[in-house]
């Protein structure tokens, strides 16, 4: 499936926020369809590197690549929205706390942006709002409201939304942290199913069972840098730096 | 000299179409107080600054300054310029504008407590700022803000009392007109301050029905 294996890029990625350097010079390729994990403690750049790809929290140096267009283009203002908005709809994301739109049932929430930006009519519309809620278990919920719905619906839901845009790649940003234990599993079947499918995927998570069994390849980051990344085996079972030992001693059962 | 309700009869059809008036008056400026308030509140919020500051002055005047002042200007006032609108035009836009500046304090408020996360989501799927905020945060800041400006549309009403100062025959001066040909100040007034009543109740029915469809935690 790698058929382009320099599918996201992101080149010499750096992030300020005044004097605090949060990401310090990192490099990246994801092929097509391959599926990567950010592991890290808390404050060590994963997320802001995830909200970097699709210029959530934009970069102060280096560039963002998909599928040969540069992400975060210099543009003037107005033209860079132009830009921005049309690369963020093959771009899908998915947060830690849902953040789906109250106002609107389930379906609603699927079908707003394929109606506003692609101009879906309601049949269309209302074909792929069963189609996306189906694949994520959630058709009998159709027309539920998010306040309707448990912490697990709801971000099944979510990534429903974000995958009817059809977008190249889908971001997800600890998407099960913020969930009951008991409705974890639910959301992670749902995320394996997409790896099934060969979806291109960036995955920020700390449960390490998941990304070592859905994942091709793992980072591990500290401090603003990626400290050491590989395949899953490797990096679970013989890591090589000392740092991503420690860690994972704190967050594996059976650490190396 | 007692109280005698029989008088009331004969003059009814003069305040009910005042109170009719009443009812046309308050509908048309709650309208315009409420999508007014909602452009007000995106001006004041997100227009740049060159549009924003000329808003904030014309804003201070409405929040600063009497109504009943608001009324003589934009009814006698604007006269003087060349514009001369009838007194229920311009009742409606003086109540409406006035009150579109409160409801613009409560949509701001709102708005700027939609959590930012509404934002971020609307924006990922590749909405734009403007179109994440009329179809995002926008409706979520007018919902949570429905009961805050059915107490101002209640003031609405009641204010709407004022504009009978420009001539228009709405209930308080439908009243009077029956007062000044019968001589029965309190049974008049009584039975105008029923009918304020009883729109009143009808308005915060429908603000009830508004709220049960439209409410954030169903």
């Amino acid at each position: 499936m790698s058929d382009n294996p320099e599918f996201v890029q992101i080149r010499h990625a750096q992030k300020s926020f005044g004097k605090l350097e949060v990401l310090k010079d990192i490099s990246l390729n994801v092929a097509r369809g391959q599926i990567v994990a950010i592991i890290g403690p808390s404050g060590s750049g994963k997320s802001t590197l995830l909200r970097a790809i699709n210029d959530l929290d934009p970069l102060t140096g280096g560039e963002v690549w998909l599928d040969g267009t540069q992400v975060n283009k210099s543009l003037p203002h107005r033209q860079y929205e132009k830009h921005i908005n049309a690369m963020r709809q093959d771009i899908g994301m998915v947060f830690q706390h849902f953040n789906l739109f109250p106002h609107l049932t389930a379906r609603e929430n699927v079908t707003m942006a394929p109606k506003l930006l692609k101009g879906l009519s309601d049949r269309e519309a209302d074909a792929l709002a069963e189609e996306q809620l189906d694949k994520v278990g959630m058709l009998e919920r159709i027309d539920y409201y998010p306040s309707q719905l448990s912490g697990g619906q709801k971000q099944r839901v979510a990534i429903a939304r974000a995958l009817a845009m059809k977008p190249k790649l889908m971001l997800f940003d600890e998407a099960t942290s913020a969930l009951d234990p008991e409705l974890v599993d639910e959301v992670n079947q749902v995320m394996k199913k997409l790896a099934e499918e060969h979806i291109t995927m960036i995955i920020v998570t700390h449960e390490m069972d998941f990304a070592a069994a859905v994942c091709d390849r793992v980072l591990f980051m500290d401090q603003g840098v990626v400290v050491e990344e590989g395949p899953p085996w490797v990096i679970f079972r013989n890591p090589k730096k000392e740092r991503t030992r420690a860690f994972l001693r704190k967050h594996l059962e059976n650490a190396p | 000299m007692g109280l005698d309700f029989t008088v009331i009869p004969k003059y009814l059809d003069i305040v009910l179409l005042g109170g009719l008036w009443t009812i046309g008056i308050t509908v048309a400026a709650a309208l315009l107080s409420f999508f007014g308030g909602i452009l007000f509140a995106v001006i004041a919020l997100y227009a740049p600054a060159m549009i924003r500051w000329p808003f904030k002055v014309v804003e201070f005047v409405f929040m600063g300054t009497p109504l009943l002042l608001q009324l003589f200007l934009i009814y006698f006032g604007l006269v003087q310029i060349g514009v001369d609108l009838p007194a229920f035009v311009a009742g409606v836009i003086g109540l409406g504008l006035h009150f579109a500046v409160y409801n613009s304090e409560l949509i701001q408020t709102a708005i700027l407590s939609v959590d930012k996360g509404q934002m971020e989501a609307a924006r990922t799927v590749g909405l734009s700022r403007s179109q994440a905020l009329r179809k995002v945060v926008v409706p979520q800041a007018v919902r949570a803000v429905i009961p805050p400006i059915g107490n101002n549309m209640i003031a609405l009403l009641k204010d709407s009392a004022l504009v009978s100062v420009i001539g228009v025959s709405e209930l308080t001066l439908s009243a009077q007109r029956a007062i000044g040909a019968t001589y029965r100040p309190f049974e008049f007034y009584l039975l105008a301050a029923a009918f304020y009543y009883v729109i009143n109740l009808c308005m915060e029915w429908v603000q009830r029905r508004i709220e049960r469809r439209i409410s954030l935690s169903r």
